[in-house]
């Protein structure tokens, strides 16, 4: 039998960019495996995505950005994390960021990028694999 | 233990993080969760606890966060918990009442936290009981619970606060027969929301029939509100409403323990009272100390002889 | 069209065919379905006879092209008498960098000019605010003034080419700046030609790009149309916008009736103005999708028109046949793009550009085969234009007016697709309106479904994408250099919007933003008050800004 510990998540989209499509199909697939998916919607800032995670005391975020402006944003995101003490969260990113922006991506500490056609079945199962690696205390 | 210990140290002195990782406790870990509580309780029954439901559409989180905003206009610190139900198919729950009050997420004086209901049996009434005594130990003024007040659950929810809100509008379909019934029952402010529409003022009349039949002997009468979330319009009256509702509990409160204390001391007295003159009785009678002899040469004991003595003294009582 | 006699021999005859031709074929070759079926649900025949259309009637359901119901397409000669136009969404970094390909497009051969603008210009912020940062020029042109608007038309003549602006909550600004820059340039008002998209109804439940709340929304989407009809009559106010409700995951009947429910309700806000209906229709334009499903597309946009001319002269009594024209834009679709091999993208726009044509389009854009990677590369969107003139002009399908009418199957599906849009309408008519309606979370709801049932059916195999979830390969290599937009770009425009405000009569801005609160607390036609505070050089956000105190903000309803 399952623990009764849930999976949280926090699916948000950071910057101008309105393309919610996607944000929301991923945060559909998550809730039907079973996880809690806080959704904050559209244009928030960093420093709301990471109080939201902080207060929700979230295992993970999915970060989704289409509009290029990532390589602005997650940096910002990245340190707001790490400031506030939430360096056990796992954090992905998808949407429209180009092949060679991934390397910088994970160095900042986005642990995956799921591209464009990236199937859900896949973005579940490294949530859940993550999740398992690093038990929260 | 002491990784509680820090946690409660933390949430009593309002840390963030220790007041989230404190509610993550108290869902998921029993045996945990009795500890931490245990570690808090002495430091909760200050916040103001308010359970605001409706269903959906009524424009509830718009009101929320307007209802915040005044709190926090006013100097309070707020806390809200933001219930959502577990789908039972899938057991994953999508929580997204928090967009409403986003912009809060980042003052200091508001933490807002959002619950699934996961399905236990009565389980989730403990945790977001839980979720509240942390709050309130944490020195939020203002606790805020909201719940969507659709299933039994969610009504069990609403029973944590001393101010129950319930919240409709206009247009929503089966207009009252969208409240549940156990709900009707237990608010203590109806309001209704987004009453710049045409039939606002029929959806107040309605509820008020209803009341009318429902309460007759209640002393609070709940009142009928009207509010505009999207403007801001009648939140002022609203949280006054409130105000009205707690010093109201407060009065009760003070009702109650005045006449409990009146009636333990009336009983005091009334012993007082009785065992005196039965003794004193018992004495003029002569009985008293002859059985008192008899106790002192272990001929009867003292159960035995008060029996004895009451016996006709009951007896003509009866 | 067929009579009731041959009609049932045919029946007849195929209910042989299928008794004794059929059988063999299937046992030797199985179909590879049970059933086939389109996205919308419609279900596929093997074979479409006489039979499936025999209630068509030529002249009440087709009719000739540039008459009632314009089936066949809005005017008599279509291609044969003017190519639709070749209209590339463009922009990018700064007024200057899209001026440049604006004026690269032109001379490979576009016909017309559409502008893409950036996420803070979209939003009505200006480039130096703080939700712009990062965002500047990134994924279209930052336009905060009426001096970036000059450098982005400098060296364009505005009376010799036609201008698409996708803008929506800010579109009033927008137009007054592109006003004002023609009337610097000697352009006689009347001969400003374009488009704004101008749709705030549709950003409530697709594009998402909402500043205010849907009612002053509507208001300003009715103060363009109203303003236009008198003051700028060769411009379309408003493109009513399928293309996004499509790209959020609708279905092509769902992208369809959306659509024309929007056109109802901006009709119905402009009449409630006190204009007649006449005075305005036939300045209302459209803009649509087109997507994977070539037939299904053809039957979408003939249904379109149809559909339109009756709604215009039935529900709302036009008179002049022009009121019942549905004209549109097409855009191939950007979602059915995939980063994997993405030269295969040029395969997948040409057969979408394809039925835009065939379905008879009067404008269109043909997206870039690195849609998915980044912004287009001139290489990229050369071929993408390229992709529109070897249609036209080498493979014979302009020859003739609306070569598919006729055919059973396309008749049949246009048919359908009529039909189960007016469901939709009369739904949504019962509900109480497109208002209410987005109130509800009933368009979002639809979407959302459409949405995860589209990915579903790709996860679970149902539907091949190729590349992605089929004829994958294993290493992908990136064929081209991607376009990418200088950081150096936000600071340009930061350094420009200082010196703008420097420069500046101040205390003529002022007035112009203090005149502009008034006029729209009396909620009076705010174009001509806008206009004079473009003209003064206020700022985009700073006009912006005084109608977000006014009207207030929007937040959306999530819907999943």
């Amino acid at each position: 039998m399952q623990s009764k510990r849930k999976i949280r998540v926090l699916i948000a989209k950071p910057g101008l960019d309105s393309h919610d499509r996607g944000a929301k199909v991923v945060a559909r697939a998550l809730r039907d495996a079973g996880m809690e998916v806080i959704y904050t919607g559209l244009r928030q800032t960093p420093e709301q995505i990471v109080e939201t995670a902080l207060q929700e005391d979230v295992n993970v975020i999915g970060l989704s950005i289409l509009s290029g402006a990532h390589k602005a944003l997650f940096p910002r995101i990245m340190e707001l994390l790490k400031r506030r003490g939430l360096t056990d969260v796992m954090v992905f990113a998808g949407g429209i960021i180009p092949e060679e922006d991934i390397p910088e991506m994970k160095k900042i500490g986005i642990k995956e990028v799921f591209g464009p056609g990236t199937p859900t079945d896949k973005i579940i199962q490294s949530v859940l694999d993550s999740v398992q690696r690093e038990p929260k205390a | 233990m002491t990784k509680i210990k820090d946690i409660a140290q933390g949430v009593l002195a309002g840390d963030r993080r220790s007041i989230a990782k404190a509610i993550t406790i108290v869902e998921n870990n029993a045996a945990e969760a009795q500890k931490l509580i245990a570690l808090l309780y002495a430091h909760t029954g200050k916040a103001q606890i308010i359970g605001l439901t409706g269903p959906g559409g009524s424009g509830k989180s718009t009101l929320i966060e307007k209802i915040v905003r005044e709190y926090r206009r006013k100097g309070k610190t707020v806390g809200v918990i933001a219930v959502d139900p577990t789908s039972p198919f899938t057991g994953g729950a999508f929580l997204g009442d928090r967009i409403r009050m986003q912009e809060l997420s980042t003052d200091e004086g508001v933490f807002i936290r959002s619950m699934a209901t996961r399905n236990y049996l009565g389980g989730i009434a403990k945790a977001t009981k839980d979720a509240v005594k942390i709050l309130d130990a944490a020195g939020k003024d203002i606790i805020l619970v909201e719940t969507v007040g659709a299933g039994q659950s969610e009504v069990e929810i609403i029973k944590v606060a001393q101010t129950i809100v319930v919240i409709h509008a206009p247009g929503l379909g089966d207009e009252i027969q969208a409240i549940k019934a156990g709900l009707m029952e237990i608010a203590d402010i109806f309001v209704v929301n987004k009453a710049d529409r045409e039939n606002a003022d029929k959806a107040v009349t309605d509820i008020q029939a209803i009341l009318q039949l429902n309460n007759k002997e209640k002393a609070w009468k709940p009142p009928v509100l009207k509010t505009v979330a999207l403007s801001g319009d009648g939140v002022p009256q609203l949280i006054e409403k409130i105000e009205e509702h707690r010093v109201f509990l407060e009065r009760e409160k003070e009702l109650r323990r005045k006449l409990w204390k009146a009636e333990a001391e009336l009983t005091e007295a009334i012993k007082e009272k009785v065992v005196t003159s039965i003794i004193e009785e018992l004495k003029r009678e002569g009985k008293f100390e002859e059985l008192l002899q008899r106790i002192l040469e272990r001929e009867i004991d003292s159960a035995s002889a008060a029996e004895k003595l009451l016996q006709e003294k009951l007896r003509k009582h009866r | 069209m067929f009579d009731e006699k041959k009609t049932q021999e045919i029946k007849q005859e195929r209910e042989r065919w299928e008794k004794t031709t059929l059988p063999k074929w299937i046992r030797q070759c199985p179909e590879c379905k049970s059933e086939f079926r389109n996205h919308s649900g419609v279900l596929i025949k093997r074979v479409y006879t006489p039979e499936d259309v025999k209630g068509l009637d030529y002249m009440q359901d087709l009719g000739f092209p540039g008459e009632y119901p314009f089936t066949r397409g809005v005017h008599a000669t279509m291609y044969r008498g003017r190519l639709w136009t070749m209209r590339m969404f463009a922009g990018y970094g700064t007024a200057e960098q899209t001026n440049q390909r604006f004026k690269y497009l032109l001379r490979e051969g576009e016909t017309g000019l559409s502008t893409a603008f950036d996420y803070p210009t979209i939003m009505g912020y200006d480039s130096d605010h703080p939700m712009a940062a990062g965002e500047v020029g990134v994924c279209g042109v930052a336009v905060s003034s009426l001096r970036d608007m000059e450098i982005l038309f400098d060296g364009i003549p505005l009376d010799k080419v036609t201008t698409s602006m996708t803008i929506n909550g800010p579109s009033s600004m927008l137009l007054a700046m592109y006003v004002a820059v023609g009337d610097k340039q000697g352009v006689p008002r009347e001969k400003l030609g374009g488009t704004t998209q101008n749709d705030n109804l549709k950003e409530f439940f697709a594009q998402k790009l909402c500043i205010f709340p849907p009612k002053p929304s509507v208001k300003l989407t009715t103060d363009i149309i109203e303003y236009c009809a008198r003051h700028l009559p060769r411009w379309n106010p408003v493109s009513i916008s399928g293309y996004h409700i499509r790209e959020a995951g609708a279905t092509a009947l769902q992208e369809l009736a959306f659509t024309l429910y929007d056109g109802i309700a901006y009709v119905e806000s402009t009449m409630k103005r006190g204009l007649k209906v006449d005075d305005f229709a036939h300045r209302l334009s459209f803009f649509f999708a087109s997507h994977s499903d070539f037939f299904e597309e053809i039957a979408k946009f003939r249904a379109a028109r149809r559909l339109w001319a009756k709604i215009m002269r039935e529900r709302f009594h036009a008179k002049n046949p022009r009121s019942m024209w549905m004209r549109m834009h097409v855009q191939t679709s950007g979602c059915t793009l995939t980063a994997q091999q993405p030269l295969n993208n040029i395969i997948r726009t040409t057969i979408q550009a394809l039925a835009a044509v065939l379905g008879g389009t009067q404008s269109l854009h043909t997206n870039s085969f690195d849609e998915a990677l980044c912004l287009p590369t001139e290489e990229a969107v050369r071929v993408a234009l390229r992709t529109q003139q070897i249609i036209a002009h080498e493979s014979g399908v302009t020859n003739t007016v609306d070569p598919l009418a006729g055919s059973y199957y396309t008749e049949a599906l246009t048919n359908e697709m009529e039909e189960k849009t007016m469901e939709y309408i009369q739904k949504v008519d019962d509900m109480g309106g497109a208002a209410v309606a987005i109130e509800k979370g009933f368009f979002q709801k639809e979407i959302a479904d459409s949405a995860y049932q589209y990915q579903r059916e790709i996860e679970d195999k149902k539907r091949t994408i190729v590349g992605l979830n089929d004829f994958t390969i294993e290493e992908e290599e990136c064929p081209i250099e991607l376009l990418r937009v200088d950081p150096k770009v936000e600071k340009e425009q930061i350094i420009r919007l200082q010196k703008l405000r420097n420069e500046r009569d101040s205390r003529k801005v002022k007035e112009a933003l203090e005149k502009l609160h008034y006029t729209a607390e009396k909620d009076e036609n705010l174009m001509p008050t806008i206009i004079e505070a473009v003209k003064a050089y206020a700022t985009l956000g700073e006009i912006t800004d005084v109608l977000r105190k006014v009207y207030g903000e929007y937040k959306e309803l999530i819907v999943i």
